[in-house]
């Protein structure tokens, strides 16, 4: 059974790109057959993140608007041979959307894959509204700051009321995945602590992503973390956090970085 | 030196209730209209100074044919104040502003019904209250004009809640909440950890930032006492 998980946050730039590519490997790294669709058209990532970006010739819009077959837009990757990407245009914008041909491409990917995972664009508007609009199941990346967390409380809001499932009486499933936390300036309460976030999201937990420069070293290479350097912290915590999304009951851990002997005697590195 | 001191403006809002007829069009909407310039007929003048609202929830309309539905009612004499039932998203200023939280009151009897002799059963009273099991969103409003509210979860910052009467909130209050909107001076709100952007009771506001610093973090309650709003901790 198919299941479609929708990631998203409301505020741009916390890591939904690079999570979506991240867990959409790490499950696939594991076996299930997986596809990761950009609805960020007009300004889209994911292809780039996933390496594929000299190879899309048909996108989601084509696809959406019936000018291209469904397997003609999908594109494999070259590492991971049950990873998929379906790619948005990046010449169009979010109304060549409709609601009729996204919940068309939806039902067929349901058919061939064993999780759709759906990058949404930030904001509230179309893209993001039809990214989530026949989710199952929902990441919603948060950064440990206010402005983020208030954003993900208004996103949640919004799964529980805009999405098909909300509409039928059902439960969206959710899942609060922490991104960029910097355990130091935690300690220092230069961020919101953990416990402060879900207090306020009152969400159960996927995962607390540690700040790295692997992850935006993966990213320029073109390579989602867990395929880019597997034993880095990120990608352990992406990992963790892809088997809680399979139902498995992993210990929630942060995973850091070993460090050498001057890190650890000159203790955290210059912000 | 002696300066008087300038007296602050306070501006109040409130709440107030009416009961509107609900007009409810069902499709073909022609037909519909044929069929309630017969019964017009035969009540002329029934809605003559009413307020009326439009439930649009058993058919589909795109802005300009609501429009124009509103422009037929109108030379009929109908003057639609509202919406009801549409989707304010997909709405323009052109269409009356859509309402929510409508309550449905007591059916309003049709002139051409033969009145009867016998006196309506008494009608059960309904509680005047709302409760929410679930926290409140950043964005969401629940506005509820006829009592109190109580909300087990929390309410967060960027939500809101409007009561006729007082609110209870039994998670933490980081969003706004107006007690007393239809004009209940002796509304209250309680919350069990006050970080609130707002509170208000019977018009009268009080930011986050006019509030005692000690109050915040901390279980209270809020009354209204000599036109002011007094915060009192309850630990």
């Amino acid at each position: 059974m198919a299941k479609v998980l929708v990631v998203t946050s409301g505020k741009g730039g916390v890591g939904k790109t690079t999570s979506t590519a991240a867990l959409g490997a790490a499950l696939a790294q594991s076996g299930q057959s997986v596809v990761v669709v950009d609805f960020d058209v007009g300004l889209r990532n994911l292809d780039l993140v996933m390496g594929a970006e000299r190879r899309v010739v048909f996108d989601l819009i084509n696809v959406v608007q019936g000018v291209a077959k469904l397997s003609q837009a999908l594109i494999r990757d070259k590492r991971v041979e049950t990873l998929w990407l379906l790619p948005a245009s990046q010449t169009r914008d979010k109304d060549a959307l409709t609601e009729e041909g996204v919940a068309r491409v939806i039902a067929e990917l349901r058919k061939k894959f064993d999780w759709v995972i759906c990058d949404s664009p930030a904001g509230i508007e179309r893209g993001a509204t039809l990214a989530m609009r026949f989710a199952d199941a929902a990441v919603i990346v948060t950064n440990p700051e206010v402005s983020s967390v208030r954003d993900s409380d208004r996103m949640i809001g919004l799964l529980d009321s805009k999405t098909e499932r909300a509409e039928k009486g059902q439960r969206v499933e959710k899942h609060i995945l922490i991104t960029r936390y910097d355990a130091a300036r935690a300690a220092r309460g230069e961020m919101l602590s953990i416990e402060d976030v879900l207090e306020i999201l009152s969400t159960p937990l996927l995962g607390i992503i540690p700040e790295s420069e692997e992850v935006l070293r993966a990213s320029n290479l073109g390579s989602p973390i867990t395929l880019a350097n597997s034993t880095s912290a990120a990608a352990r915590a992406y990992m963790a956090a892809a088997r809680r999304l399979k139902g498995e009951d992993v210990p929630m851990t942060i995973p850091h970085d070993k460090k050498g002997l001057l890190d650890k005697l000159f203790g955290r590195r210059a912000a | 030196m002696n300066i008087a001191a300038q007296p602050q403006q306070s501006i109040r809002f409130r709440g107030r209730s009416f009961l509107a007829f609900a007009l409810t069009p069902e499709p073909p909407v022609a037909d519909w209209l044929t069929e309630l310039d017969k019964w017009t007929r035969t009540s002329p003048g029934f809605f003559a100074g009413k307020p009326v609202i439009l439930d649009l929830g058993s058919v589909k309309l795109s802005e300009s044919a609501i429009a124009h539905l509103v422009d037929q009612l109108a030379e009929r004499g109908i003057r639609i104040m509202g919406l009801e039932g549409a989707d304010p998203a997909t709405l323009g200023p052109k269409v009356p502003p859509v309402l929510v939280g409508g309550r449905s009151g007591a059916e309003e009897r049709t002139p051409d019904l033969p009145t009867s002799a016998a006196a309506a059963p008494p009608q059960r009273q309904e509680p005047a209250a709302m409760l929410i099991e679930t926290p409140i969103r950043s964005g969401q409003s629940v506005i509820f004009p006829f009592g109190e509210v109580t909300v087990l979860g929390s309410v967060a910052s960027g939500a809101e809640i409007v009561a006729g009467g007082s609110i209870h909130i039994y998670g933490t209050l980081r969003g706004r909440a107006m007690a007393g909107s239809a004009g209940d001076a002796r509304a209250r709100i309680f919350c069990s950890r006050n970080e609130a952007e707002l509170l208000a009771i019977d018009g009268y506001y009080l930011t986050a930032e006019n509030m005692d610093a000690s109050l915040r973090g901390r279980p209270v309650q809020v009354s209204l006492e000599n036109a002011g709003l007094n915060v009192k901790a309850l630990d």
